[in-house]
């Protein structure tokens, strides 16, 4: 995990985004134990109460279960929560965007299409 | 529980400026971080607090029994400080075999653990040490006695990186096994500014922003644009600092947006952090000539 401490974003905020990072990478894999609140406190240097408020935020989203005097744990489907959160996001994040910037570079749809296929081609050869 | 409860404290010098009128509360079981410049009155305040000199006027509650005097409220705070209380020619293992011996309660085990962590020599007489070992030998000390409310006064003093890093994660362990309050006094904010979750900022002698961290950033921004539209959105906007690059201008803002008026296209607004909100909320006049 890493945390970009300049970022505008609240500290609890990138601490909830880390921890699905690493979820959805699968370095914290389904059904295993992820990293205490202390542990992860004392690594970065964050507040205990930040760090459970971070981690709070993915256990109301199904992401992390705690296990009574166990841990807290990546839920059985967790990873593939990730990936149908962040699909849903996919088309506010980066097709709005996209189309946002071609707007102000003056690039209309067609121009869009043909850059998008070329990146395909480009990516997949 | 334990809350200290500071309220319309006072204290002249004749030559130091220092407080007027504090009014600030430390709740029990969190991290707070006294914050301030060299010479802001940090310390002046601890001393107040611990008993060591005394107001001119108001006073600390502890638990609403005023401190002042009272040994049963001050046996319950216990200042890590940078004034050396202990004897030069005493070994560390004495002064901890003293202290230990002093508070009942006194947590040995920890105390084995962090000197074999830090590499401390026992045997060391305390004139010996360097800087930055009497400085984790008083930390040492501060993380194993019992008391309720635990202050460091600039605790990393003379501390190179690696028994820094050491430190603070050491505090946050002790912290999650045994949570009770820390109030850490420094001018090194980027160093606590995620470990604390209240912070307050003294500035000549006067509490100049408290509260928990969430909040006090939420009302700090960084807003940058063009001169005219930028001075135009700012106007009548709390600005404590700017900054120009060209046409490119930077205010720092601290207080609350006007939510009626749309930010221009051209103006974006971020969030502060700790670090620089406290640079421009403590500058002097001649510091601020400087950016101009």
């Amino acid at each position: 995990m890493q945390f970009d401490f300049d970022s505008a974003e609240p500290i609890y905020l990138q601490v909830a985004s880390q921890i699905e990072d690493a979820i959805f990478t699968g370095a914290f894999p389904e059904n295993e134990q992820i990293p205490s609140t202390t542990e992860i406190s004392k690594q970065f240097h964050i507040n205990p109460a930040t760090v459970l408020k971070g981690m709070n935020i993915l256990v109301s989203e199904g992401l992390l279960e705690k296990r009574r005097g166990m841990g807290t744990f990546v839920t059985i489907d967790g990873q593939k929560k990730v990936v149908e959160k962040r699909r849903s996001k996919f088309y506010d994040d980066f097709i709005l965007d996209l189309i946002n910037e071609a707007d102000k570079l003056k690039l209309n749809q067609a121009d869009v299409l043909k850059l998008i296929q070329r990146g395909y081609q480009n990516d997949h050869n | 529980m334990t809350t200290i409860k500071i309220e319309h404290l006072n204290k002249h010098f004749h030559k130091q400026s220092g407080l007027n009128d504090i009014n600030l509360t430390f709740e029990s079981n969190q991290i707070y971080g006294l914050l301030g410049r060299n010479g802001a009155g940090k310390s002046t305040l601890l001393n107040i607090i611990t008993d060591r000199i005394f107001a001119n006027s108001g006073q600390v509650k502890l638990d609403g029994a005023v401190m002042h005097d009272n040994g049963d409220a001050l046996s319950k705070v216990f200042m890590m400080s940078q004034d050396n209380l202990y004897q030069e020619s005493t070994k560390v293992q004495n002064i901890i075999k003293t202290t230990a011996a002093v508070y009942d309660g006194f947590d040995q085990h920890l105390a084995n653990e962090l000197i074999q962590k830090f590499d401390v020599n026992v045997k060391t007489k305390f004139g010996k040490l360097s800087t930055g070992y009497h400085s984790i030998v008083k930390l040492i000390i501060a993380l194993c006695v019992p008391a309720e409310v635990v202050i460091f006064d600039e605790p990393t003093l003379g501390l190179d990186a690696n028994h820094r890093e050491l430190f603070y994660s050491e505090l946050i362990q002790s912290y999650s096994d045994n949570p009770r309050t820390f109030i850490i006094s420094t001018h090194l904010i980027d160093e606590v500014a995620n470990i604390v979750s209240d912070v307050a900022i003294i500035d000549h002698g006067a509490v100049i922003v408290s509260g928990d961290n969430e909040s006090v950033l939420k009302n700090a921004h960084t807003i940058t644009g063009p001169e005219r539209e930028l001075d135009q959105y700012c106007a009548g906007l709390n600005v404590i600092g700017s900054k120009h690059l060209g046409n490119l201008k930077t205010n720092y803002v601290y207080g609350p947006l006007n939510d009626d008026q749309r930010i221009p296209d051209t103006v974006s607004v971020e969030s502060l952090d700790l670090q620089t909100l406290f640079i421009y909320l403590t500058k002097r006049k001649g510091e601020l000539e400087n950016d101009e």
